[in-house]
C-alpha cells in the first residue's frame, strides 16, 4: 500500500489483477479503486495500451493528443496502478502468473475466449491460486450460441430490450443516447466481484463469475412490463409502444417532458396522484384546470393527449425556471431537463455531494471527474489520482509487490516482456 | 451449460437483510435476494402502496396480483410491521437485531422522527450496516424535494442525451425505471463494500445513496465532454449524443423490425465479407455500389479518420455503410443480426425484453427461469439471477404475499 489512506479504506485489503478496459470493465474497478482496493491495471506495451480503445481517445482537454491524453480514459481509471506486461512472451506470462498468485481477483472484459487462449482460463488461474475470484465480463457471456459475438454499449442495449423500450409513441425507438450498459456492465461486474468475495470470506472458495452484459441489461429492462408479456401475453411490440415519457407502472398523468419558452428547453413533470393534481392546477392557475375530468387519475388518463397539450401550452409560454419553481412550490415533482452545465456547474445537490472531485494526472493536469454517488460514514471513497500512465507503476508493483530486483526489471524491459 | 445455473445457493447465502419496502430500494433488495441473501421485506398492514401498481395478473387488480410487486420483490421473505405504532416499531427493532444489513428508502427525516433511525439502532450494534436510498441524499440541500423516476432521469442528465435528431420532439426518459434502479444498484454496491470491510475487521456503517448523484455519474460522454472541454452533447436518434452530428445507425430491416449497425465497415475483411454476404443472398448485382466494396478490398480497407480530400476513400466508406442498410432491407432483423456477427461486424437487433428472454441464446445459458406461484397453481417465466456465478448460481423465487412469513420470522 502506497498511502496511509489505503490502510483505513473500505477495500484496502483487496488486490485486483485487472485486465479489463473500455468503460464496461474499467468502470467496475474504478468503483473498487475509489473505495480503496489496490487495482493493478495490466496493459499491453506492444499496442501502447490500445487494447482499450478509450486510451488516448477524445474528448481531450486541450490541443494535445496522444496515448496519455484521453479524457474518458482518465475519468474511468482514477486511483488505479498501471503496469505493462507483454503476454506474447513467456516471461510476460510468468509475470502475470506471479501477479495472479498474490491477487484476490482477476477481472477482464475481452471477447469470450481471449484470455483462455493466452493461457489464463479459470482452471489455469485456479491452479495458480486456488481461491481466486475470476470475473469475466463479455457481451453475451462465455457460453451459448452468441458467446463469440462482439458488442459495445449500444449493441448490448439493443439486444436486451433497453433500446426498444425507450421512445415516443409513433416514433422509432430512441434508445439510450450513450453507453448506459457500459456503466451498468461495470456496476454489475463490481457487484458480482464483491458478492464472490463475501462468499470466499465465509467458505474459502473462489469461483468463476461469467458475467454477460446483455443478461445484466435484461435484469434492468425486465421489470413489470416484461412480466406483463410473460404472464399476460401482452407483448411490448405493439402499436403505441414505446411510450416511455408517460408512466403506466405506476399510472400517472400528466407525466412527461414538456416544451419551455427557451431554445431546446424542456421541463419534466410527474403528477403522482390526485393531490399532486391540485398542486399542478394551483401552479398553472388557469380556468381549464378546474374541469372535473382532471380531478381523478382515471379522468386524466382517459384524455391524456388533450391534457398533455394543455400542459404544454402553459409550459411553452414561460421559462423552464418559472414553470419548475411554481410546480415545486406546490409539492409537485418537476425539473428542467438538465444540460451537462446545469447539473455540473449550477446544481446545489451535486456541489454539496462533492460529486465532481479533482484528480491529478501527470500529463493532463488537474481535471474534474465523476465522483461516487454514495457516502460511507466510516470509510468513504476518495478520488485524487488520475489514470495511470502506461507502465507508470511497473517498478512499484513488480519490485514492491512481486519482489523483483531492479536488475530483473531492466532485463524484462530489454527483452520486451514489459 | 444451462444446468450450471441451478443447484447451490447464491454467493450471499447466510447474509440477512431487513428491507423497509420502498420504491427506491426495492430493486436493491431484489438483487441481494436473487444473489442468495435472506432478505426480509417489511410492509405496513395491508401491504406496501406499490402493490397497487399495475399491470396485474390477468388484468385483475389486487395486492397479491401486482406485477410491479412481483418483479421487484423476487426471492424475498415478507413480514408486516406498522412503524407508526409502538408495537410495530418493536417488531422492527427485533428484526434489526438479527440483521447484517438494513436497507431503506424512507423520506430523509421519517425514521429519526419515529426513533428507529440508524443513529438509534446502530448504537447497540456497531457492526450493523445501514443503507439509505433517497432522491438527493439524507442531508442534501435538495433533500426535501419530491422526485420520481422521471425527474431523476431528467434532472440527473440522462434525458438530455436521449431522444431524436428532430429537436422539436422532446428528450426521452428511457424506459424501465432506470433512475430508481441505478440508485438501487449503488445501494447494493455500498452494502457489499461495507460487508467486505466488516469481514476484514472493520465496523458496520451508514451508507447514504443519492439517486440524483447515481444518474449524474452514469451519463458517460455527456459529463466527460463537459468536464474536459466544456462541450455540450446533442441528442440523436438511436445513437450516442455527441458534440458533432454522426451518421444514422438504426435502420429498419426487411421484416419491419429495427437493427443497429454499430461501427461502420472499414477493413478489407469487412468489404470482403459484405460482398460474400450479398453473394450468398444473390443480391450483389442489385447493389449499385458493389464496385466500391471491391475497391475497398483492393485498397486494404480505409481509415475513417483520414478521409478528408480522398474522394475514392469516402465513396468506399459510404458504400460499406450503404451495403449494411441494403442487406438489412432485404432480410429479416434476426438474420441480419446473426449474419453480421458471424462476419465479425458488431451489429445488433432491437429486441423487446420478452423477445430477448425467449431467445435461444439466453435460454441455452439458463437465464430465463420458471418461477412457481404455488398460490395460483401456475408458473411464469422471469429473468434469472442477473449474473452467472458458476460456483454459487442460486435461484429466483416468487415475491412474498402480505405477511407471508410473519410466523416463521417472529415466532421461530
Amino acid at each position: 500500500m502506497s498511502t496511509a489512506s489505503k490502510a483505513t479504506s473500505a477495500l484496502g485489503h483487496l488486490r485486483i489483477c485487472d485486465l479489463s478496459g473500455q468503460l464496461a470493465g474499467a468502470g467496475s474497478t474504478r468503483f473498487l479503486a475509489a473505495l480503496g482496493a489496490e487495482v493493478i491495471r495490466v496493459e499491453d506495451p506492444v499496442l501502447q495500451g490500445r487494447w482499450d480503445i478509450v486510451r488516448g481517445s477524445m474528448p481531450y482537454r486541450d490541443e494535445r493528443r496522444g496515448i496519455e491524453l484521453g479524457g474518458a480514459f482518465n475519468n474511468h481509471n482514477v486511483e488505479k496502478l498501471g503496469v505493462t506486461i507483454n503476454l506474447r512472451t513467456e516471461r510476460g506470462r510468468e509475470l502475470l502468473r506471479r501477479l495472479v498468485a498474490v491477487s484476490d481477483a482477476v477481472t477482464e472484459n475481452f471477447a469470450a475466449g481471449v484470455l483462455a487462449r493466452l493461457g489464463f482460463s479459470y482452471e489455469e488461474l485456479k491452479a495458480i491460486k486456488p481461491d481466486i475470484i475470476y470475473v469475466s465480463n463479455s457481451g453475451f457471456g462465455h457460453t451459448g450460441p452468441y458467446a463469440g459475438f462482439k458488442t459495445f454499449g449500444p449493441i448490448v442495449q439493443a439486444c436486451c430490450g433497453l433500446t426498444a423500450t425507450s421512445g415516443l409513441a409513433g416514433q422509432p425507438p430512441a434508445g439510450w443516447g450513450y453507453s448506459y450498459m457500459d456503466h451498468h456492465g461495470g456496476y454489475f461486474m463490481a457487484m458480482a466481484l464483491l458478492a464472490a468475495v463475501v462468499h470466499r470470506n465465509r467458505t474459502g472458495e473462489g469461483q468463476w463469475v461469467d458475467m454477460s452484459c446483455t443478461e445484466a441489461g435484461l435484469a434492468l429492462a425486465g421489470g413489470p412490463e416484461l412480466l406483463d408479456a410473460t404472464v399476460n401475453g401482452r407483448t411490448q411490440r405493439r402499436e403505441g409502444f414505446p411510450d416511455s415519457n408517460h408512466s403506466r407502472s405506476p399510472a400517472m398523468a400528466p407525466h412527461g417532458i414538456y416544451p419551455s419558452a427557451g431554445d431546446d428547453d424542456w421541463v419534466a413533470i410527474a403528477c403522482r396522484d390526485d393531490r399532486d393534481w391540485t398542486g399542478v392546477a394551483a401552479a398553472i392557475g388557469e380556468p381549464w384546470t378546474g374541469d372535473d375530468r382532471w380531478a381523478t387519475l382515471e379522468g386524466r388518463l382517459a384524455a391524456e393527449p388533450e391534457l398533455d397539450e394543455l400542459v404544454a401550452r402553459w409550459t411553452r409560454a414561460r421559462s423552464r425556471e418559472d414553470a419548475v419553481e411554481r410546480l415545486k412550490a406546490h409539492g409537485v415533482p418537476a425539473t428542467w431537463v438538465a444540460r451537462p452545465e446545469d447539473r455540473i456547474e449550477h446544481d446545489p445537490a451535486t456541489a454539496a455531494w462533492g460529486l465532481w472531485p479533482t484528480a491529478h494526472h501527470p500529463e493532463i493536469g488537474d481535471v474534474r471527474v465523476d465522483g461516487v454517488p454514495l457516502h460511507l460514514s466510516a470509510t468513504d471513497w476518495s478520488i485524487r489520482r488520475g489514470a495511470p500512465l502506461l507502465g507508470e507503476h511497473n517498478e512499484q508493483v513488480f519490485c514492491g509487490v512481486l519482489g523483483l530486483s531492479r536488475e530483473e526489471l531492466d532485463e524484462l524491459a530489454a527483452e520486451g516482456a514489459i | 451449460m444451462s444446468d450450471a445455473r441451478t443447484g447451490r445457493p447464491g454467493p450471499l447465502a447466510g447474509i440477512r437483510v431487513v428491507e423497509l419496502a420502498s420504491e427506491l430500494g426495492a430493486y436493491a433488495g431484489k438483487l441481494l435476494a436473487d444473489m442468495g441473501a435472506d432478505v426480509i421485506v417489511v410492509e405496513p398492514p395491508g401491504g406496501h402502496p406499490t402493490r397497487a401498481y399495475g399491470p396485474f395478473v390477468d388484468d385483475r387488480p389486487g395486492p397479491e396480483r401486482s406485477l410491479w410487486w412481483w418483479a421487484y420483490n423476487t426471492s424475498k421473505r415478507g413480514v408486516v410491521a406498522d412503524l407508526d405504532t409502538p408495537e410495530g416499531r418493536d417488531r422492527f427493532r427485533r428484526l434489526v437485531a438479527s440483521a447484517d444489513i438494513v436497507l431503506e428508502g424512507e423520506p430523509p427525516d421519517r425514521l429519526a422522527g419515529l426513533g428507529v433511525d440508524h443513529t438509534d439502532l446502530r448504537a447497540q450494534r456497531p457492526e450493523l450496516i445501514w443503507v439509505s436510498v433517497t432522491p438527493f441524499g439524507r442531508t442534501n440541500p435538495r433533500a426535501s424535494e419530491p422526485a420520481t423516476d422521471l425527474t431523476i432521469l431528467a434532472g440527473g442528465g440522462a434525458a438530455w442525451s436521449c431522444g431524436y435528431d428532430d429537436h422539436s420532439l422532446p428528450p426521452v426518459r428511457g424506459g424501465g425505471n432506470q433512475g430508481l434502479q441505478t440508485a438501487s444498484v449503488f445501494a447494493v454496491l455500498g452494502a457489499l463494500t461495507a460487508l467486505v470491510h466488516r469481514d476484514a475487521g472493520g465496523p458496520g456503517q451508514h451508507i447514504d445513496v443519492s439517486a440524483h448523484a447515481a444518474t449524474n455519474v452514469s451519463t458517460e460522454i455527456a459529463t466527460v465532454s463537459w468536464l474536459l472541454s466544456g462541450d455540450t452533447v446533442q441528442r440523436q436518434t438511436g445513437r450516442h449524443a455527441m458534440t458533432q452530428p454522426t451518421m444514422e445507425v438504426q435502420v429498419q430491416a426487411g421484416d419491419g423490425r429495427w437493427v443497429t449497425t454499430g461501427f461502420a465497415p472499414h477493413s478489407a475483411d469487412d468489404y470482403r465479407n459484405l460482398l460474400e454476404w450479398m453473394d450468398s443472398l444473390g443480391i450483389r448485382d442489385e447493389f449499385p455500389e458493389a464496385f466500391f466494396l471491391e475497391l475497398g478490398v483492393e485498397r486494404g480497407g480505409v481509415d475513417p479518420r483520414s478521409l478528408d480530400g480522398d474522394a475514392e476513400g469516402m465513396a468506399i466508406f459510404g458504400a460499406g455503410r450503404d451495403a449494411l442498410v441494403f442487406i438489412a432491407s432485404r432480410i429479416g432483423a434476426y438474420d441480419f443480426f446473426v449474419g453480421s456477427q458471424q462476419r465479425d461486424m458488431q451489429c445488433g437487433i432491437v429486441f423487446t425484453p420478452e423477445e430477448a428472454l425467449a431467445d435461444v441464446h439466453f435460454r441455452e445459458r439458463g437465464f430465463p427461469v420458471e418461477v412457481h406461484h404455488d398460490d395460483l397453481g401456475r408458473s411464469f417465466t422471469y429473468p434469472g439471477v442477473p449474473v452467472a456465478f458458476r460456483g454459487t448460481p442460486g435461484q429466483v423465487t416468487r415475491a412474498p404475499r402480505i405477511g407471508e412469513h410473519d410466523d416463521e420470522v417472529f415466532h421461530a
